[in-house]
């Protein structure tokens, strides 16, 4: 599994990813639909805001944040753990195994491969955004949007290893979907899907700092809309990328101890 | 009637055996607990935040949105106990192709398929729910009304035949498309715009989910009727609206499963 094997099958691992992602393509709809829930909070949020704004947020403001929210939801998302607690109870993790590239590797490219597919439809409607609510409440600074790309991979990052992470725990359990279900709950809360994170109270406010939820979606959002200067962006995305690596740590140890318990049934 | 007895029977016989295999794991009723008490507190987070700086909204105080989201949490526990886990294993038989053994039984397949599986340690949210109420009936400085209880509770009654409906017409999709393993996960994301008052909404939203996706009847309204507030017009619309929606949603089934071609892959 050396990294010179993953690099030469990579661009025929893409070319059967993307190929598969097209085959299920109503599977992928489902998952754009499901993800839509940014634009109820938008209707909601507009809906308080219209009384008087909240914090900084008037309307517009918030549908910005929200549309941002919606495009880098559907951008940065990994749906591994339900695929891996079925393949490791099915036995077709087996496959993967037998392969001369990492699991991991493999799903790293089918998450990536769908992408485009996603982008399809998030693009198309944050150029709308862009032109109905205004250029005024996106970020101007070139260099903002530097970090705010690098802050996308981060998040996806992120996303993605909590989804293996917890994915490899259905190695050591029957299922560990139940830690997935309490993981998207707090989610929800914690990561600005729902509310903005600078509306929260300054208690929760400081833990919320400081859990990798936010830094999922929440951070490339706050830097789409300018919510932060150029320094401060600069520091939040230094603690993403401190998450990154130490999840990273953490899903490694957890994937190579797990796949020794691995009983390979089914099939 | 001796037909609706067996069905009776039936019911009582795929009930028991969800309850034995739930008595296997009596730790997942302390899991369950947990998780009740944690998922009931981040759906109130939100309602904190909104109302941190103002009174009402749209006509709604904090105490009587709480009173919508108590709802929303007792649904949600009728939704993860009883209706989403076997309706889930459906979508399994139909990709796997082994409907064919639920079919070949002499009962009626909805039937079967629908009363497969409970998750009995769900009720655990029911208490969650309960909390919730008594929390913003305490706030208000009132109490609900016998009229009140029986009419949202009546209205509960109906929620849960619309939600099954829904459910059952988002599985019938599955027979037309075969790999829909996230489904659910469509579903609960739609059901979950349901924890805020309908009023809230403007426009064509609102329109959806009073009408189309009728999520206003199933929190809104009973939230109303406990605090005397639902009309009787209203009442009895909702009840009408969801006869026909089950009709809808019976004669959706029997059309999808005529499709079914078994065959598994």
């Amino acid at each position: 599994m050396s990294l010179r094997a993953t690099s030469r099958a990579l661009p025929a691992m893409v070319k059967v990813a993307f190929a598969e992602a097209v085959a299920y393509r109503a599977e992928m709809f489902v998952w754009m639909l499901a993800t839509t829930m940014p634009l109820v909070m938008l209707a909601l949020w507009r809906a308080v805001a219209a009384e008087a704004p909240v914090g900084r947020f008037g309307p517009a403001e918030f549908t910005t944040y929200f549309l941002s929210m919606f495009i880098v939801r559907q951008l940065t998302g990994s749906w591994v753990a339900w695929e891996l607690n079925h393949e490791v109870r099915s036995g077709a993790l087996s496959q993967r195994l037998l392969r001369p590239v990492s699991p991991i590797a493999s799903y790293a490219v089918e998450n990536l491969a769908a992408l485009p597919f996603r982008a399809l439809v998030a693009v198309p409607i944050g150029a709308v955004a862009l032109f109905v609510v205004g250029r005024s409440t996106l970020a101007s600074d070139g260099r903002l949007w530097v970090v705010w790309a690098a802050s996308m991979l981060g998040g996806w990052l992120i996303t993605f290893l909590v989804n293996v992470g917890i994915g490899a725990l259905s190695l050591y359990m029957e299922s560990s979907l139940k830690f997935m279900d309490i993981y998207l709950t707090m989610f929800m809360v914690f990561s600005g899907y729902l509310v903005p994170v600078e509306l929260f109270p300054p208690l929760v406010r400081g833990a919320v700092e400081w859990l990798p939820f936010r830094f999922q979606v929440g951070l490339p959002v706050e830097l789409m809309t300018g919510a932060h200067p150029l320094p401060e962006g600069i520091r939040l995305l230094a603690i993403q990328w401190g998450w990154v690596l130490a999840l990273s740590a953490t899903v490694a140890a957890l994937w190579r101890n797990g796949l020794r318990r691995y009983a390979a049934y089914g099939g | 009637m001796r037909g609706m007895g067996r069905y009776l029977g039936l019911f009582w016989i795929q009930l028991r055996s969800s309850l034995l295999l739930a008595l296997q794991y009596r730790w997942d009723f302390l899991v369950d607990g947990a998780i009740s008490a944690f998922y009931a507190a981040t759906a109130v987070a939100p309602l904190l935040v909104i109302f941190h700086d103002r009174e009402t909204i749209s006509g709604w105080t904090a105490p009587e949105a709480l009173l919508v989201s108590g709802w929303f949490i007792l649904l949600d526990a009728v939704i993860d106990g009883a209706i989403s886990p076997s309706l889930t294993s459906v979508v399994d038989h139909i990709r796997k192709g082994t409907l064919d053994f639920v079919l070949l039984k002499p009962a009626d397949a909805q039937f079967l398929v629908s009363t497969a599986r409970f998750q009995p340690w769900r009720v655990t949210n029911v208490a969650g729910a309960l909390v919730v109420f008594g929390y913003s009936f305490q706030q208000l400085g009132s109490s609900p009304r016998l009229e009140g209880v029986i009419a949202s509770l009546g209205l509960l009654a109906v929620s849960v035949s619309l939600l099954y409906s829904l459910w059952i017409l988002t599985v019938s999709v599955a027979f037309y498309v075969v790999k829909m393993d996230n489904l659910i996960y469509l579903f609960t994301a739609i059901f979950d715009a349901a924890r805020w008052p309908v009023d809230v909404f403007k426009g064509f939203v609102r329109f959806v989910f009073t009408f189309i996706i009728p999520l206003a009847l199933m929190t809104t309204y009973p939230a109303q009727a406990l605090l005397g507030k639902l009309e009787l017009r209203t009442l009895l619309f909702s009840v009408l609206g969801g006869a026909l929606f089950a009709a809808c949603a019976r004669l959706v089934w029997l059309r999808s499963i005529a499709r079914y071609t078994s065959a598994g892959g």
